[in-house]
């Protein structure tokens, strides 16, 4: 394709950029094929700005045509007018940061904003900049993601005499979501797993996703079971659970949804685990929202978090009436039954919602951050989210098209990702030492996952990602971030490995709002950013000193 | 009686509970679990004692601190309840000020240490260091034997044109005697704070004296022409006083003034919004979106942010117009006292100081009379005078602290140290409603100063992030007024309820490690200078490793974080079913702000 089509103006003058923090700047706007240039040349020093156009969540222009003025000029006998219309870009983007543009000359305005509007919402993955970033640094040689569910599996042999495994996804076939090869139980073989799959929405079988070192105990993760309305039973599903608590005599599952909705599912072909078919899991419901719920809410949250008004009453009512902290409460305190059902009662667990690839891995991911050491360093953490969001699934290009600002209609969008990232700045705000990587990991991810020169966002599955090339054509994130450069700013200086379970309070007093992503663009982020760097500073040069 | 065994203290938001003996002492509630921990609780610090009507598992008793402890007794026998609490409500009204802690309260201290104790804090010398006396400022002895207004220090400063006629009719015209006198000189504007009382102006009264009082407030300030006057009440208000013969200026009568309300609620308002908010948040099984309606509609942060609002208004005018301001209320010592003590910490870096802020309390709140001993409930008096002003003015500077992170040489823990010793009538500096009753209490010679102490120690209240520097270039703070920069204070309204706080903390940690440098690159330095050969430095420097490991463990500091050996709530409705099993233990640090005040 080329994007050239679509730029019919690409260079203007004297444009004023207005953004947060800095003074307006005069200068040339440019716009390619993936950016917004600003640059500004101020005497000898020059600046640039440049914004990635995937970034742009929602423009707004409004057109000035002061031909009024022109009779002041009229009045002095020039016969020429000079131009005086010009025009304003609002960009929100999906950092949620805010810019103005003005620029003079109305059909400039008017071009510039329609190359953003379509070079910004491309649906192509091949089109977007992630194919084309090629740094330096960087070489396309370079390993893709951190580690195989191969590697993963070997790294883990406790678990290997119970537990094997299966390449029965190999082609995709069984499973599009899932990655080619995935943890499952011993005695369960390939063709049991196939019948499973038909068994399960969109083939997600029960596999394995932590194995509790402690004593032995298994966080499992699928999608409903398809039962209907007429009760179906799956012998094989039931098999494959058993094999699941084999010698330890019962398990749970964890049912993101609440009853009813889980029995309203069956009218839709969906449905639950009856007490009758699995008589040795118990079934615990817990509703999270997902979905458009879930956008809603983060609109309402942005909204209430730019509104400037002065009353503490309306502030406090919009907080609560964007539900934003309900949902972080209700995600943190299903995670904590889950690992309190591992770690304290020692009994496996089953979590799914109903696609299995949102709240499931919202919860499964959670827990394990709170059970396991390993996953609380910064490669681990990685790593986590590697194993249990990009393989599991999860799907971002749906899920992260458009954030809080957008105007499009909703339709697959939701903010998981994001409310995993403040979930976990939560933890990391009642257990500032227990965790290896620090908030500005937390906010580059919140970033990267709208709009990145990366590609390891981009895709909605294992499957796309191979297909689209993404592995040899585009940079890996998670490398990047464990380059020494990057990783020194993204770990905590403060960090005190604890082989310990880490559980978080769940009062509605112990959590916050997360001020760092919401109110970043305010004055007052500035001076929080500053202290935090200074104490940073002073922490490693103490550590550095003793 | 003096012990009661099998008594058992409910955890306030979970379904635990420990069991051990409750001690009572002439001057202490004392909680001794099995495993010899001890909860502590001064009788000063007890608010109210309730006795519930009787369960199976025994008799409860809820005691409700000042310090926002609730702790929940159930005691086996009906009997021994009883006695507890009337004991308790025996010991709890101290009708004479004898009666008080302060006057047993008796540290390992020598009476030297103890006067030196006393003679930290130099009022005479913080004027002097704002530029007082100066040539339109000077020190007046018209109240050196508290003939004028008794509830003003000895020592007050007024314009150099204000003759002691002028003082005294403007005195007389003022609620309570309390005329307009200077309490913050901005030197680089030469600008000034003045406090006072409303006039009794009713609806047409005048007093020529104390229209020529605020004259030459004015004149004293060549920047400009008027001199604000803040009125820090509700209009509503300020207009039904005019009835009682009290009221406000009238711009008509007094020509060189502007006059300003502001809106701040009164002392009834504010003690029902922070009853209700501790309502709101002592629920136990408290959703998310009750709590933040909760927040709202009990108005507690909406108060605090018309008390800064207020602050930053009297900031603007001074630093920014180089105007004077003078503020009042009814009687001058809540609002008055809140609005200038923090327009005075936003102006000043100094007061930002640990010393600075000590100096400020001392000045704008203890010799100028605001009335600790009835808001504070510190003898048997008029439950209506009880009012949370102090605590909502130390919640305004944790806010600001929130706010600009660099800027405050103390922590939070010096703000909930005070606020814990304004209650606990430990020392003496709080003690009665004003400077003359000080006095005649000499509590100079029978009692300890709480500053002393607190400087003692002030390694625990230091702000790790403070930079000194960053008063340079912010001298004036200028804090957002947006809503969404107030927060709830969990850490003084939650500070005994564990389980709430982060279960570790940055701050201590920080604090720890900076210390721990600190004596390193001292010895290191030390060693040095003595120049020893380097086998020798290099053994030495071992065993210093090892020294300062001990100093940390040893360091009892009362910050943040939790043990995390003690499980919060279960997430669900497992529990009891599986029995409980080991506890993970998470970190084991010390958690001081419960700390005992004996």
């Amino acid at each position: 394709m080329e994007f050239s089509e679509h730029i019919k103006t690409a260079n203007v003058e004297d444009v004023v950029l207005r953004r947060p923090f800095h003074p307006p700047m005069q200068g040339t706007l440019c716009v390619t094929g993936h950016h917004l240039l600003f640059s500004n040349r101020d005497g000898d020093s020059s600046r640039l700005v440049l914004l990635l156009l995937r970034n742009i969540d929602a423009i707004e222009k409004s057109v000035e045509n002061l031909l009024g003025y022109s009779s002041l000029f009229s009045s002095t006998g020039q016969s020429q007018r000079p131009s005086v219309s010009s025009g304003t870009i609002t960009l929100k983007c999906k950092d949620l940061c805010v810019l103005q543009l003005d620029i003079p000359g109305m059909e400039e305005c008017l071009n510039i904003a329609r190359s953003i509007e379509y070079l910004s919402s491309l649906d192509i993955v091949s089109d977007m900049y992630p194919f084309f970033y090629r740094p330096l640094k960087l070489s396309l040689q370079d390993q893709w993601g951190l580690s195989s569910p191969e590697q993963n599996y070997a790294q883990m042999e406790e678990l290997q005499d119970r537990w094997r495994l299966s390449h029965v996804n190999k082609d995709y076939s069984v499973c599009p979501s899932y990655p080619p090869a995935v943890i499952v139980p011993h005695s369960i073989d390939d063709e049991t797993l196939v019948k499973v799959a038909k068994f399960r929405q969109g083939g997600r079988f029960p596999v394995l996703c932590y194995y509790h070192r402690k004593n032995g105990m298994v966080i499992m993760r699928s999608s409903q079971p398809l039962t209907g309305a007429n009760r179906k039973r799956c012998r094989e599903d039931e098999l494959l659970l058993q094999a699941v608590i084999d010698g330890s005599g019962l398990g749970y599952i964890i049912d993101t949804r609440s009853n009813q909705q889980a029995q309203q599912a069956r009218m839709t072909g969906g449905g639950f685990e009856s007490k009758s078919s699995y008589s040795c899991w118990k079934r615990l419901h817990r509703q999270l929202e997902r979905g458009k719920v879930l956008q809603e809410s983060l609109i309402k949250l942005v909204e209430a978090c730019g509104d400037h008004s002065h009353s503490v009453d309306r502030w406090l009512s919009k907080l609560e009436n964007s539900k934003w902290l309900s949902h972080v409460h209700t995600a943190l305190a299903t995670a904590g039954l889950l690992a309190e059902c591992v770690e304290r009662d020692g009994h496996s667990v089953l979590v799914h919602g109903s696609e299995g690839t949102d709240a499931t891995l919202l919860v499964s991911s959670l827990a394990q951050l709170i059970l396991d050491p390993n996953t609380r360093t910064l490669d681990g953490f990685l790593g986590l989210l590697e194993r249990e969001w990009l393989l599991a699934g999860h799907p971002f290009q749906h899920r992260c098209a458009h954030s809080a600002y957008s105007h499009a209609r909703l339709r697959l969008e939701a903010p998981v990702f994001v409310l995993l990232l403040d979930c976990v700045w939560q933890l990391a705000r009642q257990f500032p030492l227990a965790m290896g990587f620090s908030e500005p990991l937390l906010l580059r991810l919140a970033r990267e996952v709208y709009a990145s020169d990366y590609g390891t966002f981009l895709c909605n599955s294992d499957q796309e990602r191979c297909a689209a090339g993404v592995k040899e054509r585009t940079h890996c994130l998670f490398q990047f971030l464990l380059k020494p450069s990057e990783r020194e700013h993204y770990s905590n200086p403060l960090y005190e490995p604890t082989e310990l379970a880490i559980w978080p309070s769940i009062q509605p007093q112990s959590l916050q709002l997360w001020r760092g992503l919401f109110l970043r663009w305010t004055q007052h982020a500035v001076h929080l950013e500053k202290a935090q760097e200074e104490l940073r500073n002073l922490v490693i040069e103490c550590r550095g000193a003793s | 009686m003096d012990h009661v065994e099998q008594v058992r203290l409910l955890e306030r938001f979970s379904n635990k509970s420990t069991s051990g003996t409750l001690h009572l002492t002439a001057t202490h509630l004392i909680f001794v679990e099995s495993n010899n921990t001890a909860t502590t609780i001064l009788h000063h610090h007890i608010a109210s004692v309730e006795k519930l009507s009787l369960t199976t598992s025994g008799c409860p008793l809820v005691i409700q601190c000042r310090n926002f402890r609730v702790v929940h007794f159930v005691v086996q026998r009906e009997r021994d309840c009883h006695d507890i609490y009337s004991s308790l409500l025996r010991l709890l009204r101290p009708v004479s000020y004898d009666e008080l802690y302060a006057f047993s309260y008796n540290p390992k201290q020598n009476e030297q240490q103890r006067e030196e104790g006393w003679q930290l804090i130099d009022l005479g010398a913080e004027f002097e260091r704002m530029g007082v006396p100066c040539d339109r400022w000077q020190l007046t002895d018209v109240n050196r034997d508290y003939k004028i207004c008794e509830t003003y220090p000895r020592d007050l400063y007024v314009p150099i044109t204000a003759s002691k006629p002028i003082i005294v009719g403007s005195s007389k015209f003022r609620s309570k005697g309390r005329f307009p006198v200077l309490t913050y000189f901005y030197q680089e504007k030469k600008a000034a704070v003045c406090r006072c009382s409303q006039p009794l102006s009713g609806f047409s009264a005048r007093c020529l004296e104390d229209e020529s009082m605020l004259q030459a407030i004015s004149k004293a300030n060549h920047n400009s022409r008027f001199v604000y006057v803040m009125d820090t009440r509700p209009k509503l208000n300020a207009m039904a006083n005019r009835a009682a013969g009290k009221g406000y200026e009238n711009e008509d009568n007094y020509s060189n003034i502007r006059f300003q309300f502001v809106g701040i609620e009164n002392i009834h308002v504010m003690r029902t919004s922070l009853q209700k908010l501790l309502e709101v948040v002592g629920s136990r099984f408290l959703s998310v979106n009750d709590y933040l309606l909760g927040l709202e509609s009990c108005g507690w942060l909406r108060h605090v942010k018309a008390v800064v609002d207020a602050a930053i208004f009297l900031t603007k005018a001074v630093t920014v117009e180089g105007a004077s301001v003078l503020v009042h209320c009814s009687d001058g010592w809540d609002r008055t006292a809140q609005v200038c003590s923090l327009g005075a910490l936003l102006m000043d870096p100094y007061y930002r100081t640990i010393k600075g802020f000590m100096v400020l309390i001392e000045k704008d709140w203890i010799s100028f009379g605001h009335k600790f001993a009835d808001r504070c409930d510190q003898l048997d008096g008029d439950p209506k005078e009880v009012s949370p002003v102090f605590t909502q003015f130390l919640e305004c500077v944790w806010q600001l602290t929130e706010q600009f992170p660099q800027a405050f040489e103390f922590s939070e823990w010096l703000l909930l140290q005070i606020h814990e010793h304004v209650h606990s009538c430990q020392y003496g500096n709080f003690l009665a409603n004003n400077q003359r009753r000080r006095e005649e209490l000499q509590l100079g010679d029978r009692t300890h100063s709480l500053w002393a102490f607190l400087l003692r120690e002030q390694q625990n209240y230091l702000n790790p992030a403070y930079c000194p520097t960053y008063a340079d270039t912010h001298p004036v703070l200028e804090p957002s007024t947006l809503p969404c920069h107030f927060k709830f204070w969990r850490n003084m309204y939650h500070q005994f309820d564990r389980s709430m706080h982060p279960r570790q903390s940055v701050l201590k940690n920080v604090l720890t490690l900076k210390e721990s440098n600190c004596q390193l690159e001292d010895t290191i330095k030390d060693l040095e200078t003595v120049n020893f050969s380097t086998v020798f430095l290099i053994e030495e420097e071992e065993e210093v490793g090892e020294e300062v490991t001990e100093c940390c463990s040893d360091t009892e500091r009362t910050v943040e974080g939790s043990s995390g050996t003690e499980r919060k709530e279960s997430y669900s409705d497992l529990q009891g079913t599986y029995g409980a099993k080991a506890e993970p233990a998470v970190v084991s640090l010390e958690f001081g702000v419960a700390r005992m005040t004996c």
